[in-house]
């Protein structure tokens, strides 16, 4: 392999990139446009249903009737007025913000700890609890809702936009450490020794040293913990219970039950547009840590 | 403070947080579904009454449930045999050929899989709505008028309706983890290939697929459970699991148990038997996806 590896470069004296593609098959252009096209039309259809949606939120009532196909005629942005004001999605988004970064605080400050001391120290019990959160990654969700309800019913924990985060960040608690535990095991083990000599004590050996090394696993952390908290609908569902307590994904499924009587379809898609914005902003800035980070936690399973 | 005492008291402060997190909301919880599915249990006041396996003997005698555990099944069985293979084809297509704009494509197939499956599902019943949606203004326009339907309307093409919405949904979330994969092959495997005369398709056939073998057997997994979470939102915002029972999926079924008819033991019966029935599937698939080889 090595010696086929060093030959490489002697073989081919244009760019080997190209190379088993081009000249060989005199219709290899032929191929790259159906190729093309093929992802033009995928392309659309993924883009399509969003375009839709922007430009619906922006008709009256009449042109959303009318033909789906059609521009507004003009813009109506009363529909985006309507949406805060009568639909009060302001509020239920102050809401998620507010569960999202709750949320986000619990999860840090619970799995970094977790994730170093399962992945730097030794101690008594440390397979057990390392199966315990690795079992934690399948469970979850629907399955569980019905006791996790009795007992926050029980504890006095529903409808309680806290207890709603520390659920969330519970739920998101396996996979964040177990992805955690892969970075803090890369780091060499003489930062600690050297600090340790230094005078540092435990805790300020964690905070001082360790994680600012694992900042880049922590952004990955909080870019998808954003997305499962920002997007969550069956828990918020059920475990919050009055109006002024509901978060985005509430809010919209309420606003669209209501609008199939009350017919106001614009504020409902400007509804689904304001909800879209943060989504895109968080999208376009990190999308690359994202799908990098995917790649990290899911395939190397 | 000796230093000993001091590692204890550290390693406390490191465990405890996540550990009572997972005690109460996760670890609790699992374990009373399991439990109180042997209870008949009708109401946060009352008090359960053993019953034994009848919560599970009634399952089969509950026409309901049998339906949603077919259309569950169903949408088991497409939405990932269709989602892997999209989501397969396009990551070859994106790694293999070099066009200049892939980045642009996989930024763009990537992005429904952030998107909060609430405005997805609103998002498809405005697409398949019978009067303002696109779909069937688009089949007027192009002179199919007389295909247009109700799609979520009508029993026979609600589950495909909803299995598209799915696989729209999940499609670009493999197609990344393929594409690190395929990222990972050595380019001398094509290479040798191409100068031997293999065609694209034969590539993707006996290089491509062989070489993701594991990744695919683990995305298949992934992806039958995906079906069940997201299965859950996605009927309930856009048909209830109507018409007439026709989407109704276990997952809707469990939901409406509990908190409909307060029928707890009943309910957690239903999430044992799914919990039971998706990890004997996990192992199904993975016994069937082994190579005899390795």
């Amino acid at each position: 392999m090595a010696a086929n590896a060093s030959a490489q470069p002697a073989r081919s004296s244009h760019p080997p990139q190209t190379m088993p593609h081009t000249g060989r098959q005199p219709f290899a252009w032929l191929g790259r446009l159906l190729l093309r096209l093929l992802l033009i039309i995928q392309a659309l259809i993924v883009v399509y249903p969003l375009v839709w949606n922007v430009l619906a939120s922006l008709k009256t009532n009449e042109e959303v009737m009318e033909n789906p196909w059609t521009l507004p005629k003009h813009f109506n942005w009363s529909n985006y007025v309507n949406a805060f004001t009568t639909a009060r999605i302001g509020d239920y988004m102050l809401n998620s913000v507010l569960v999202v970064a709750m949320s986000m605080v619990i999860l840090l400050a619970a799995a970094l700890p977790t994730a170093y001391a399962l992945g730097r120290m030794n101690f008594r019990g440390k397979t057990l609890t390392t199966n315990v959160y690795m079992a934690g990654l399948f469970i979850g969700g629907v399955y569980i809702i019905v006791p996790l309800f009795i007992l926050m019913n029980n504890l006095h924990m529903l409808d309680n936009r806290f207890w709603l985060s520390a659920v969330y960040a519970t739920g998101s608690l396996p996979f964040s450490v177990y992805l955690m535990i892969g970075f803090m095991k890369s780091i060499p083990k003489d930062f600690e020794e050297a600090a340790l000599i230094d005078g540092c004590g435990y805790t300020s050996t964690l905070f001082r040293i360790i994680l600012p090394i694992t900042r880049p696993a922590i952004v990955t952390l909080i870019v998808f913990g954003f997305f499962d908290f920002w997007n969550e609908y069956v828990l918020a569902l059920t475990l919050i219970t009055s109006d002024e307590k509901k978060t985005i994904p509430i809010g919209l499924s309420n606003l669209m039950q209501i609008q199939q009587y009350a017919t106001d379809w614009g504020s409902l898609f400007a509804g689904l547009v304001i909800v879209l914005i943060p989504t895109i902003i968080i999208y376009a800035l990190l999308q690359k840590r994202l799908t990098d980070g995917m790649m990290m936690g899911g395939v190397k399973g | 403070m000796s230093m000993k005492a001091k590692r204890s008291w550290f390693l406390l402060f490191c465990l405890l947080p996540g550990l009572v997190l997972m005690a109460l909301f996760k670890i609790h919880p699992t374990i009373e579904v399991f439990q109180k599915s042997f209870y008949l249990w009708t109401g946060i006041g009352d008090k359960p009454q053993w019953v034994g396996l009848r919560n599970f003997t009634d399952l089969f005698h509950d026409d309901v449930f049998l339906l949603s555990l077919r259309n569950t099944g169903f949408l088991m069985l497409v939405v990932p045999v269709i989602t892997l293979f999209i989501a397969l084809v396009n990551a070859s297509i994106l790694t293999r050929s070099k066009l200049r704009e892939r980045s642009l494509y996989r930024t763009v197939f990537f992005f429904p899989s952030i998107l909060s499956f609430v405005v997805i599902a609103i998002l498809w019943s405005f697409i398949y709505h019978p009067t303002i949606g696109f779909l069937n203004a688009g089949l007027e326009s192009i002179g199919l008028g007389k295909w247009a339907l109700a799609w979520l309307g009508d029993a026979r093409t609600v589950l495909w309706a909803l299995a598209v919405t799915m696989i729209w949904q999940a499609a670009g979330y493999y197609m990344v983890m393929y594409m690190a994969g395929i990222d990972g092959i050595s380019p001398e495997l094509y290479e040798a290939a191409s100068i031997d005369g293999a065609t694209p398709v034969r590539q993707f056939f006996h290089i491509t697929v062989p070489m993701l073998w594991e990744i695919i057997r683990i995305t298949i997994i992934f992806s039958i459970n995906g079906v069940l979470t997201i299965s859950f939102v996605i009927v309930s915002i856009m048909t209830a699991g109507g018409p007439d029972r026709h989407s109704e999926v276990v997952m809707t079924y469990l939901y409406s148990q509990a908190f409909a008819n307060s029928n707890f033991g009943y309910a957690m019966a239903v999430g044992v038997f799914v919990f039971i029935v998706s990890f004997l599937l996990a192992l199904l698939s993975n016994r069937l996806t082994e190579r005899g080889n390795n």
